[in-house]
């Protein structure tokens, strides 16, 4: 990751874990050999960004340093992996599957309507910040295609009145 | 062809799914849950390997390598830790068995884990579960937090003076740390990039050290094995093919699901009995077998296959990680293709060119087939495409991808032919 492309991750505020992400860091140095620390470089960026909603380049050079790693190492994994958000994002992603068994049975329609409720495309968030809209690959319910991702949550079998019911009552 | 298995539903991984609250340590235990400790711990641990040797039980993750013998190739002399990794990625589309048995039967998995430790002779096994199951962490992370409660995980496991303790570790989003080097890769931290093989993680592993890696279902299927014998499993499925299968089945059918039967029941009566069919009262055209890396299969090859390991390598396919994926006679096949391929381009990890540039540019001449801007020759030049990525690359992604695209165009060329003499997909949107 260039110079740059780090500027434009900062949170401009700095970064620490909250107490109760302290406890849980504390109990997962418990689970890895003693001189591999590296191998909570994932487990904390998934701390960092249950804690502030994203990611940023503050919260990747104090992984580094509690880790004791190259901070590059940190950058490195968090930008491989698809599921850590680089920059904040709607207080409900909804993770939309595109992939073949979905598709046979009408993904095509369910994003269609969520797009047009939302009015956004995949890839943007609605101006208000409450949600944001992906397409994702294949993720494992394939017997209840279409179906989407609701922040941790899974729905099958959906259908534009399905996706309204469920969209609709959110908080 | 031998004659089919019969088939009906069998319950050795499902025999608590239809219990209220299936998954907790309570009612696992009221129905045989942890029963085969004593009876495992009481054999050492090289009979172990050799009873799971001999009950023909095979790698459920897509390989279906001999378990058993995966184990034995352990080093014997060796002053290293062994690790057990439990491959819960389940990221090749069209499967979703794992999940299964994670929510519904967590402490099966236990079990199979604190026996598969004792047996190779490891205290820390780590279970690599795909970034998205965040509700399926959090069950499996409840039923482990239980068993450790009640003392059947950790420095005394299950009162036998073994340490076993298990860690569930969280992808974020990578088809390909499903592959078993770039799973280790990590858990080590690092991008999940395979490494060269050999050498084999069975001598160097994780953090160098020797490591079992086994697919969920694999490990859930060990307890059985100990209760009834290396004999009392191979009762169910096929010479070559033994025990039971949860089956996936999704796409143009009526009731898609999981379903458990024995290996070596027919492909069709299973889409026709258990799956209920064709959706819409529709005929069949196609069916990829065992995730979408498999060879795609037409109608009149699901007529002859059974669900084994032999039959469907016979009919030119694979069994893979059994989840079938089914399309109804008003499927474009072109479309499939393009779907399959965009995901496999997406989720090249990037290390070799063949994989990288090739897997992209494969994509982009089926879509532009999809869209009416294909010419006769870009079918040979898939072809060719496919055979330049497949084995030519340190990971089999690259291979995932070539044969769907080779299948694809074999069994339903008329149909790419028809697109570019057309200038347009015939199919409806
Ligand atoms: C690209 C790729 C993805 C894979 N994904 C999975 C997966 O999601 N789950 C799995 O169990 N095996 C997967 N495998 C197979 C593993 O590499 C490995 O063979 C398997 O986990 C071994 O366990 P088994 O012998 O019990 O099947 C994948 C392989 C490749 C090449
Ligand atoms: S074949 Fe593709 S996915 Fe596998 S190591 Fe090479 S680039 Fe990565
Ligand atoms: S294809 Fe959508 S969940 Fe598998």
């Amino acid at each position: 990751m260039s110079a740059e492309e780090r500027k434009a991750i900062r949170a401009d505020k700095p970064f620490a874990f909250s107490e109760e992400t302290e406890r849980k860091f504390q109990q997962l140095l418990t689970r890895y050999p003693k001189d591999q620390k590296k191998s909570l470089n994932l487990p904390c960026l998934w701390l960092a960004q249950r804690q502030e909603g994203w990611v940023s380049a503050e919260a990747m050079e104090y992984i580094a340093e509690r880790l004791e790693i190259p901070v590059t190492d940190v950058y490195e994994v968090a930008t491989f992996y698809t599921m850590y958000h680089l920059h904040p994002i709607g207080k409900y992603h909804i993770q939309l599957c595109r992939t073949l068994s979905c598709e046979l049975r009408g993904k095509e329609e369910i994003l269609k309507h969520i797009s047009k409720k939302l009015g956004i495309k995949p890839g943007q968030t609605t101006a208000d910040g409450r949600f944001t809209l992906s397409q994702v690959e294949c993720l494992a319910a394939c017997g209840g295609g279409p179906m989407m991702q609701l922040n941790d949550d899974y729905h099958e079998n959906l259908t534009p009145e399905r996706v309204d019911q469920i969209l609709d009552q959110l908080p | 062809m031998t004659a089919a298995v019969e088939l009906k539903e069998v319950k050795v991984l499902s025999a608590k799914y239809h219990l209220k609250d299936s998954f907790t340590l309570e009612v696992a235990r009221q129905h045989g849950g942890y029963s085969q400790i004593d009876k495992a711990f009481g054999m050492e641990p090289g009979d172990i390997v050799e009873e799971v040797k001999n009950s023909g039980l095979r790698g459920r993750g897509g390989a279906g390598f001999p378990a058993g013998m995966k184990w034995s190739f352990l080093p014997k002399d060796n002053d290293k830790p062994v690790y057990l990794a439990v491959n819960s990625d389940e990221s090749e589309p069209g499967t979703f068995k794992d999940r299964q048995i994670i929510e519904k039967d967590p402490h099966m998995l236990i079990e199979g884990i604190i026996i598969t430790c004792y047996a190779i002779k490891a205290h820390d096994a780590y279970i690599y579960i795909r970034g998205e199951y965040v509700a399926q962490a959090r069950m499996l992370q409840n039923a482990i937090d239980e068993a450790y409660e009640a003392g059947l995980l950790g420095e005394n496991a299950c009162g036998k003076g073994y340490r076993v303790d298990v860690t569930v570790h969280s992808g974020a989003g990578a088809y390909v740390c499903g592959e078993e080097m770039a799973l280790l890769e990590s858990i080590e931290g690092k991008k999940g990039q395979p490494r060269v093989k050999p050498p084999f993680p069975a001598l160097v592993g994780l953090y160098d050290a020797p490591t079992i890696i086994n697919n969920v279902q694999t490990i859930a299927s060990v307890p059985y094995i100990i209760e009834h014998g290396a004999e009392g499993y191979r009762k169910f499925g096929t010479e070559k093919s033994a025990g039971t299968f949860l089956f996936g089945i999704s796409g143009h059918v009526e009731k898609p699901g999981v379903y458990e039967v024995e290996m070596g029941v027919s492909m069709q009566e299973f889409i026709d009995k258990l799956a209920g069919g064709v959706w819409k009262g529709r005929k069949l055209k196609a069916v990829i077998p065992g995730g979408s890396s498999c060879p795609v299969l037409n109608a009149e090859d699901v007529a002859k296959c059974t669900l084994d390991y032999e039959s469907l390598m016979e009919n030119g396919s694979m069994l893979g990680s059994g989840g079938m994926i089914v399309s109804d006679d008003q499927t474009c096949m072109v479309r499939n293709l393009k779907n399959l391929l965009y995901f496999y381009q997406h989720e090249s990890c990037g290390q070799c060119t063949p994989c990288r540039e090739g897997l992209g540019w494969m994509y982009k001449v089926v879509a532009d087939i999809e869209d009416g801007k294909g010419k006769m020759e870009d079918l040979d030049l898939l072809l060719s495409i496919a055979d330049n990525v497949e084995g030519k690359t340190v990971c089999v992604l690259s291979g995932a991808a070539a044969m769907p695209c080779r299948s694809h165009i074999l069994k339903f060329r008329e149909e790419f032919e028809e697109h570019i003499k057309l200038g347009k997909c015939p199919f409806p949107k």
